[in-house]
C-alpha cells in the first residue's frame, strides 16, 4: 500500500487531470521564470520537439518529484490553492490544440476559465493511483474464499512499485472480466448461506444502525476529519517520506481514529443517506491511511513511488517484498511480508534523456 | 467582510414530509466555486443531512445534473459567478421521481436505454486472432458525437415531450441507439427499427431542440432524432413498395 502515484499536471484547485498527451504534443513545464526546470534533474536536454524518454516526457514520478524539489528552491509560483509551475502550450497553435488536445481545451476552459491557446495552465502533482490494493490472484481471488476484487481496488502486481499510464484499463478489462468470470463461478458453486454467515450479517447491521445510523450527540464533523487525514497524508506521506514524517503521521492518524468515535450525524434517514456513506468512506480511508503509513515506515528504502530521503538506495536484499497489511486485534494495521517473484524484468537503474 | 450568496435548495425526505420543500442557506462566494461547491460546502460545514450524487467533479460521470435557477445543469460545470446575484435557486431534474432532496430516480432511462440495445451487434463474431475490427477516422466521425453521451438526464429533464409523455423513449436513448446505428462495426439497426419506430419511439419527437442546447457534451440529440426520422420514413416507404426480402 506504500507505493501511490503522482501525476505531475493537476489543476491546484481541483485537482483535474491535465492528460500526459499535452506534453506528448509538445508541452513545455516552466517553472516562475519561464524556464524548462526538467533539465536541472537528469531527464535530458531541452529540444523544440518532444523526445520520447527526456524532459516533459519523463517519468510521472520524476516529474514530480522534479516539482518538490523546484519548490524546494522557491522557483514556482504560489496561488490560493498552494504552489504550482505552467504547463504551456501556446507555442503549439490552435489547430493542434483543437485537434489532438479538444478536451484539455475544454476542461481548461470549463473548469479553470483559463485558454491555453493564449494562457498557460497553472498545474501542480496530484495523487493519482494505487498501485497496491486487496490483494488477488490472476482470477481476483483475495485469500478470503467468496472475496473478489479487480481495478485500482486490487492489487494483481501487474504494477510493481511503480506504474505506466494506462495500465489501469487491462486491470479493468482482462482482470475485470477474470475476476468478474470467478466469483460467478464460485458463486454458483455455493448453497445458501448458513445460519453462522446470516448471524455475522445480522451483527454488522446492529452495528452501523448503533454506531452511525440511530448515533445522537458526539462533536466531530466529517469534512474536519477528512481534512486533516488528508493534509497529514500529503505533508508526510507524499512523494517524499523520511521515517520522522511517518512517525508523526501514525501518531495523527490514531489520534483522528479516536476522534472518529465521536463523529456527530445529522441525517438519520434510511433513504440515500450520503452521510452515513461519507462516514464509512472516512472509517475506511482512515484505515487505508494507516496501512499506507505503516508499510512506509517499515520499507527503509527508495523504490519506484516510495521514496525515502533518509534511505535514498534501492535494497534488494531486504526488500524485494510485497508488504501485506492485516487488520490487527488492536484494529492498527499488522505488516507482513511476501517475496517477490521475478519474471522477465528484474529491478535495473531507470535512466532518462540519455 | 467574505462576499457570501445565498443558495435556495429543495429538501424532501419522504420519512418526514409529504411534500418537497426549500431551505435557505448562505455559503462563502469564490470566484472560482461551482455550485457544486457550494453544495458540498453546504454539506461539509452546515447541514450534513442534505443529500445530492456527485462524483468526478470533472463533467465526465455525469450524476451531478440538477436545475440551478430553473434550467437543466451539471452543477460542477456551472461557476457561482453565472447565476448570481441570488438567491440561487437549486432543484432536483424535473420529469423524475424524486427519492430524496435532490436525488432523482432514473430507473425509468435505464430500462428505455437497454432496450435500444446500446452495443454493438453482428452477426458473426469474428474469431479474436483475425484481430481487431478497424475503423478509419471518417468512420469514427460518424458516429463520435453520439458516443460523448454521459447519461447525465440534463435532455430528459429540458423535454417538455417527455414531461407529457413519460412513455418516450427519450433524448439521451434515441442519440445512444443512433451511436451504435452509425458505427461501421455495428449490425444491428434493424433490431433497434423496431423500437425506435414505434409509437413511444422518434415520432413522439416534434422537434422542441431543448435537448440539444443543455446538453453539456455537444450530443445533439435533436440532431440524431431527426436524422433517425430520415431512416424510419425511408424503412416504412419501403415497407409499402418492396417485397419483404428487398427491404
Amino acid at each position: 500500500m506504500e507505493f501511490v502515484q503522482y501525476h505531475p499536471t493537476g489543476l491546484p484547485f481541483t485537482g483535474i487531470l491535465i492528460t500526459e498527451a499535452a506534453r506528448a504534443e509538445g508541452g513545455w513545464l516552466l517553472n516562475k521564470d519561464g524556464y524548462r526546470y526538467l533539465q536541472d534533474y537528469d531527464l535530458g536536454k531541452p529540444e523544440p520537439k518532444p523526445v520520447l524518454r527526456s524532459m516533459e516526457l519523463g517519468p510521472r514520478d520524476r516529474l514530480s518529484q522534479a516539482f518538490v524539489k523546484e519548490q524546494e528552491k522557491g522557483r514556482t509560483l504560489e496561488g490560493p490553492y498552494g504552489h504550482y509551475v505552467h504547463l504551456d502550450l501556446r507555442h503549439l497553435g490552435a489547430g493542434v490544440i483543437d485537434t489532438k488536445l479538444p478536451f484539455v481545451r475544454e476542461l481548461c476552459l470549463k473548469y479553470q476559465n483559463i485558454d491555453p491557446v493564449k494562457e498557460m495552465i497553472p498545474v501542480r502533482p496530484v495523487v493519482h493511483y494505487m498501485m497496491g490494493g486487496v490483494s488477488t490472484d490472476i482470477h481476483g481471488a483475495t485469500p478470503l474464499p467468496g472475496l473478489y476484487a479487480a481495478g485500482e481496488a486490487a492489487c494483481v502486481s501487474i504494477n510493481g512499485a511503480n506504474r505506466l499510464g494506462s495500465n489501469s484499463l487491462t486491470e479493468c478489462l482482462v482482470f475485470g472480466a477474470r475476476a468478474g468470470e470467478a466469483a460467478a463461478a464460485f458463486a454458483a458453486a455455493q448453497r445458501e448461506p448458513g445460519p453462522s454467515v446470516l448471524a455475522q450479517a445480522d451483527d454488522e447491521a446492529r452495528r452501523l444502525e448503533e454506531k452511525f445510523r440511530r448515533k445522537t450527540g458526539g462533536h466531530e464533523r466529517i469534512a474536519t476529519l477528512r481534512a486533516e487525514m488528508h493534509e497529514t497524508m500529503e505533508e508526510s506521506a507524499g512523494i517524499y517520506r523520511t521515517g520522522a514524517t511517518l512517525e508523526k503521521a501514525a501518531e495523527k492518524l490514531q489520534s483522528l481514529q479516536e476522534r472518529f468515535g465521536d463523529l456527530s450525524l445529522a441525517d438519520h434517514s434510511y433513504t440515500f443517506n450520503t452521510e452515513l456513506t461519507a462516514a464509512l468512506e472516512l472509517s475506511y480511508m482512515l484505515d487505508v491511511a494507516e496501512a499506507i503509513v505503516q508499510s512506509a515506515l517499515r520499507r527503509r528504502e527508495s523504490r519506484g513511488s516510495h521514496q525515502r530521503t533518509d534511505f535514498p538506495a534501492r535494497d534488494d536484499t531486504e526488500f524485494l517484498t510485497h508488504s501485506l497489511a492485516y487488520r490487527g486485534a488492536d484494529g492498527r494495521p499488522r505488516i507482513d511480508y511476501l517475496p517477490v517473484t521475478i519474471t522477465r524484468w528484474p529491478p535495473g537503474k531507470r535512466v532518462y534523456g540519455r | 467582510m467574505q462576499p457570501a450568496v445565498t443558495l435556495r435548495v429543495t429538501r424532501y425526505r419522504p420519512e418526514q414530509e409529504s411534500e418537497p420543500t426549500f431551505a435557505t442557506y448562505e455559503v462563502p462566494f469564490r470566484k472560482d466555486w461551482v455550485i457544486l461547491d457550494a453544495l458540498n460546502y453546504i454539506k461539509d460545514t452546515l447541514d450534513g443531512s442534505l443529500s445530492f450524487r456527485w462524483s468526478c467533479r470533472m463533467g465526465v460521470c455525469g450524476s451531478c445534473g440538477m436545475k440551478v435557477n430553473g434550467s437543466p445543469k451539471l452543477t460542477c460545470a456551472s461557476f457561482l459567478s453565472d447565476a448570481l446575484p441570488g438567491p440561487i435557486r437549486v432543484e432536483p431534474l424535473d420529469y423524475f421521481p424524486v427519492v430524496r432532496d435532490l436525488v432523482v430516480d432514473m430507473s425509468d432511462f435505464m430500462r428505455k436505454l437497454k432496450k435500444v440495445k446500446p452495443w454493438i451487434i453482428r452477426h458473426d463474431e469474428r474469431p479474436l486472432a483475425e484481430g481487431e475490427y478497424l475503423q478509419t477516422p471518417d468512420q469514427l466521425d460518424a458516429y463520435k458525437q453520439f458516443s460523448m453521451c454521459i447519461n447525465c438526464m440534463l435532455c430528459y429533464s429540458a423535454c417538455p415531450i417527455y414531461g407529457l409523455e413519460p412513455s418516450f423513449i427519450g433524448p439521451a436513448a434515441i442519440a445512444l441507439a443512433q451511436r451504435y446505428n452509425m458505427d461501421s462495426r455495428d449490425e444491428g439497426a434493424p433490431e433497434r427499427l423496431e423500437i425506435l419506430s414505434e409509437h413511444d419511439g422518434i415520432w413522439q419527437c416534434t422537434f422542441v431542440g431543448e435537448c440539444t442546447k443543455v446538453c453539456p457534451k455537444h450530443v445533439d440529440p435533436a440532431g440524431a432524432i431527426q436524422q433517425y426520422k430520415l431512416t424510419g420514413a425511408i424503412h416504412w416507404l419501403k415497407s409499402l413498395l418492396l417485397p419483404r426480402g428487398a427491404r
